[in-house]
């Protein structure tokens, strides 16, 4: 090829590259790109940091390469032999000497942002941090706020401006938790207690989004998890309202609502058999590895973040629960011709995403300022 | 130093079967010569390379768009398994063996292996490993458990199907073949260099091959034992790994990644080497700063299996660990600085010949570099909690191992292939070949380092809509497209040359090391006679004897010694059955023990300790030759 015709291939492909990475949302759902939080801030500084870094060393090696090839290239019809040196000491010696340099260029700030980010942190007496306890399940996480005394699953409210630390177990295979815009990920491993945090301060209240990150068979790549941050006042309320339902006594009946549709939806959820997995606080105790619903109707997604709420996509996922989300657990209650599935699918979604609503209405969030 | 063979009687048979000597396709059965042999692996390498890029074509057909339904999450889970197993374990690593099998002796002046048959036994046994691992696809489904096969996902609780006894056995089976060939080629560099060849003088290929001989030495104990833990786990209900009886699942991965961070050097290595003999050829240099390449090769070696916990940082070692590991990793960066400055140094004031071989090595130069940058940087744990285990790791490595390892290879055998076969392969399609299989590469895994920076995990069978992931999948899944193409004019190339390329010569791009000294494809006894060494890049300095200022008296003392080692004429040793029946007794065990059928594995046990006992008295057998200049 001309020289001309391969500088033209350079522009082109830069030119592309331009095109296709202008047309990316760098600050989407899970971008690393667009950190919020000291924690997530401190690793994207990293990242920055020694992308100029290596940007610098390609560029250099791209360049020593250009020039060798261009200038060393042997003439048509030369025949000679070059001088045959087995190289320069000198050049070598400070060559390494630069690297070296590099090296520890590179080191400095990374080990200072490991001992800022990396290290264990341990509540404070005066107790400001937020402990969550994580549980990874094939494929949806328990959560657990022991200070507090509630369990719910694949949806956290956080208050904004604390830490929050995670204690971080598997029940079953490896997971990794992973909160991108907040902080890193931490696996979650059987037999081992792992802890993760983060910080929340600065960070806008909105739903952040999070997804498994190590591999857990099945229906992995569908195991996600939202972070809603709210305001203290939000988060206070949104706490209370799990704990007034959770510490409801079984007979105490959950609101009556004027709407027959969630009255029905709730005798449908034990007669169909949801309540024998499913704990609903003040109304079905479940089962303590399978997720805890209550206040459902509080929360932003469906199926562990796969769909976000609605009563449509919540519809979708009680009818045919493989079809959303594949190789998961839950049960298919009805068959394509059975003729009451469609009034008991809509009823039972009625009663779920009621749950929470009447309740502690100053609780729900809009589910559309989130990031 | 060379050692001179024994002188033997060829009527010493006394085997149950006499030492086959068959000519013609049975032969490649029962042949125990280096450079078959080496044609074997590579040809292997490439089936399997052939395979591994089916499985990933349907992996990035699936990735093409969200919620795609190609593949379901089973399936999926099975495809990227089999693909990273089949290409690290069945195709670049034993690209890289082969091309050793067949280069190192040529290059150090011998005329085999020290343990040939030990060698035809370790590349059955590649193979049989290889065809174990393979047929689960027909057997009811391939492994799912990916690559590293993370415990505890390989419990018989978690996967009761046989997919992960079918890794286990394989790798396990793949690996004493990797073993044993590791420890003849190391043999056969410490003893059986021509006269000359002191190891200072050895070409760079062979000191990387050797390195990397001596890193499966080490490396491949562990992963050994881990696997033999998981078999014992699953058909014996022990409880190595079992949560449930309070087994710690980590232990898995230290085990593994002990083994596997070196594997990482097994594959890089010899592509290290292929390109530190590419580049001088076509620079009309030496190799610049020779001895610092040997001891970066070597400290990049040792450093290897200082840093595995690398792939762990995400696991809870806590800061201290993390902080350690981080920084013997960043550390491998200074030798491997040194080796790219070299390489570019080497070119600076040659007179460079652009072939595709030196386009291939180019390319390596610039991606390996691309690769290591990003390794440099998930290797300081801020940012590796935020990119490990997501796609951005996975554009890393495959910028090492695909980028890397691949494209020097691709070059290595563009270079190598007039030696092996006597035949050129076509430059002009050279150069398309390259065109399309290097820009392929970057436009699959380019983009992919942005959209794991974007959030997206690896592993995951598909993705949704308005994580911004589609556009970068979209351009990724292309770049297949592109690589394919590549790779089909690289087959068609490659057969078409295979008969009707251009004659290629003894030495088509005037080279520097001592296989191009001889003919293509090289005779049955390689050298005629031992050739005499008197520096770095022999062959070069007999052509050049103005460059070679090597002591006239040591060269006298060298023809000397060359001559009495073939006073007896040149000793070729018969072909043997005995590799091939041992092996087999690994193979069919191999499915004995997946399938839990301990009478046949025990058979197989049996098998394998005769056809021991009978390779070890088979006798020497074999000819003597009596080539040009010999008189015994």
């Amino acid at each position: 090829m001309h020289d001309i015709r391969r500088r033209n291939l350079v522009w082109i492909v830069l030119g592309l590259l331009s095109l296709i990475l202008s047309g990316c949302d760098f600050a989407a759902h899970q971008s690393t790109l667009d950190p919020l939080g000291p924690v997530a801030k401190v690793q994207y500084d990293i990242l920055i940091f020694t992308t100029i870094l290596s940007l610098i060393v390609c560029v250099g090696v791209g360049v020593a390469l250009y020039i060798a090839v261009t200038r060393f290239r042997r003439r048509a019809g030369d025949t000679s032999v070059p001088d045959q040196g087995h190289g320069n000491p000198v050049l070598e010696v400070s060559l390494i000497l630069l690297s070296t340099i590099l090296t520890i260029i590179v080191a400095i700030p990374a080990v200072k942002a490991n001992f800022e980010v990396g290290k264990r942190l341990s509540p404070s007496p005066e107790g400001n941090e937020v402990v969550i306890n994580v549980t990874g399940y094939q494929w949806w996480w328990a959560f657990e706020y022991p200070g507090s005394g509630i369990t719910t699953a694949n949806e956290i409210h956080v208050p904004k401006d604390r830490k929050i630390i995670f204690n971080l177990k598997s029940a079953d295979v490896l997971h990794s938790f992973w909160i991108p815009k907040i902080g890193g990920k931490t696996d979650l491993i059987p037999n081992q207690e792992n802890q993760m945090w983060f910080d929340t301060e600065g960070v806008p209240p909105g739903v952040y989004y999070g997804q498994c990150a190590e591999l857990c068979l099945g229906a992995h790549a569908y195991m996600r998890m939202r972070v809603v941050v709210d305001d203290e006042a939000a988060y206070e309320s949104w706490i209370a309202s799990f704990q007034n339902e959770q510490s409801k006594s079984l007979n105490a009946t959950v609101s009556t609502s004027s709407d027959p549709l969630v009255e029905q939806g709730k005798l449908l959820f034990k007669q169909k058999g949801c309540a024998a997995c499913h704990a609903v606080g003040g109304y079905s105790v479940g089962q303590i590895d399978k997720p805890n619903l209550t206040n459902f109707g509080l929360r932003t997604s469906v199926a562990a973040g796969v769909l976000d709420m609605s009563q449509e996509n919540l519809e979708a996922w009680l009818r045919d629960p493989q079809a959303v989300k594949p190789t998961n657990r839950m049960p298919t209650l009805w068959t394509a011709d059975d003729p009451n599935r469609d009034a008991e699918v809509t009823a039972i979604a009625t009663f779920l995403r009621s749950l929470g609503v009447e309740t502690s209405p100053q609780a729900m969030i809009g589910g559309d300022h989130g990031n | 130093m060379a050692i001179s063979r024994q002188p033997s009687s060829p009527a010493s048979q006394i085997g149950l079967i006499r030492r086959p000597t068959w000519t013609g396709l049975l032969s490649w059965l029962t042949t125990i010569d280096h450079k078959k042999l080496g044609i074997l692996y590579l040809v292997s390498g490439f089936f399997f390379l052939a395979v591994g890029t089916v499985e990933s074509t349907l992996i990035r057909l699936q990735l093409i768009a969200p919620n795609m339904k190609l593949l379901n999450p089973d399936l999926y889970n099975q495809m990227f398994t089999a693909h990273g197993v089949t290409m690290v374990f069945l195709a670049i690593m034993p690209i890289g063996i082969g091309l050793g099998n067949y280069l190192v002796p040529l290059m150090i002046g011998a005329r085999d292996l020290a343990f040939p048959r030990l060698n035809a036994f370790g590349y059955w046994i590649y193979l049989f490993g290889g065809l174990i691992f393979l047929s689960s696809w027909f057997l009811g489904g391939a492994p799912d458990v990916g690559w590293f096969a993370y415990s505890p996902l390989t419990s018989l609780s978690n996967n009761p199907g046989h997919g992960t006894d079918f890794y286990m056995v394989a790798l396990f089976i793949g690996g004493i073949g990797t073993l044993v060939t590791a420890m003849n080629i190391i043999v056969t560099i410490i003893n059986m260099r021509a006269p000359g060849m002191k190891l200072m003088r050895m070409p760079m290929f062979v000191w990387m091959i050797f390195v990397t001989m001596f890193l499966i030495v080490f490396a491949f104990p562990p992963l050994t034992i881990a696997l033999f833990q998981v078999i014992m786990d699953r058909s014996f209900g022990t409880h190595f790994y079992d949560p449930a009886f309070g087994a710690l699942p980590i232990l898995w991965q230290h085990l593994f990644w002990v083994f596997g961070h070196p594997e990482v050097y097994i594959i890089i290595l010899p592509a290290f080497g292929a390109v530190s003999e590419i580049i001088p050829t076509f620079s009309s240099k030496p190799l610049s700063g020779y001895p610092v390449m040997v001891l970066s090769g070597i400290f990049i070696g040792f450093m290897g299996f200082a840093v595995w916990a690398h792939h762990m940082f995400s696991t809870g070692m806590g800061l201290i660990a993390n902080t350690a590991f981080s920084l013997t990793t960043i550390i491998i960066g200074i030798p491997t600085g040194a080796k790219i400055f070299n390489w570019i140094l080497t070119m600076w004031g040659g007179k460079i010949r652009f072939t595709t071989a030196m386009l291939f090595a180019i390319a390596f130069l610039i991606t390996f570099t691309m690769g290591g940058v990003t390794g440099i940087m998930l290797a300081l744990p801020p940012f590796d909690l935020q990119a490990t285990d997501s796609y951005f790791v996975v554009a890393h490595f495959h910028y090492v191992m695909g980028g890397g390892a691949l494209l020097a290879f691709f070059g290595a055998i563009y270079y190598w292939f007039p030696k092996f076969t006597g035949r050129m392969l076509s430059e002009r399609v050279g150069k398309w070949v390259f065109f399309f299989i290097g820009g392929g590469l970057h436009t699959i895994f380019l983009p992919q380092h942005f959209v794991g920076l974007m959030g997206m995990p690896r592993r995951t069978q598909t993705y949704f809509d308005g994580y911004g992931f589609n556009m970068l999948n979209l351009v990724s899944t292309l770049g297949v497209f592109m690589a394919l193409i590549g790779a089909i004019m690289f087959t068609m190339n490659f057969f078409y040359s295979l008969r009707k390329g251009e004659k290629a010569g003894n030495d088509p791009w005037d080279a520097r090391t001592l296989e191009w000294s001889i003919s293509s494809p090289p005779p049955e006894h390689d050298f005629d006679d031992l050739p005499h060494v008197t520096g770095i890049d022999a062959f070069w300095l007999q052509k050049h004897p103005e460059f070679d200022h090597s002591d006239p008296a040591e060269k006298t003392a060298m023809a000397k010694e060359a001559q009495d080692a073939d006073k007896h004429g040149i000793h070729i040793p018969g072909q043997s059955w005995y590799p091939l029946v041992a092996s087999l007794g690994l193979f069919i065990g191999g499915y004995a023990v997946i399938y839990h059928n301990w009478l046949l594995a025990t058979l197989c046990f049996f098998l394998i300790v005769a056809s021991s006992y009978g390779w070890a008295f088979e006798g020497v057998g074999g000819k003597h030759i009596h080539a040009k200049g010999h008189h015994s």
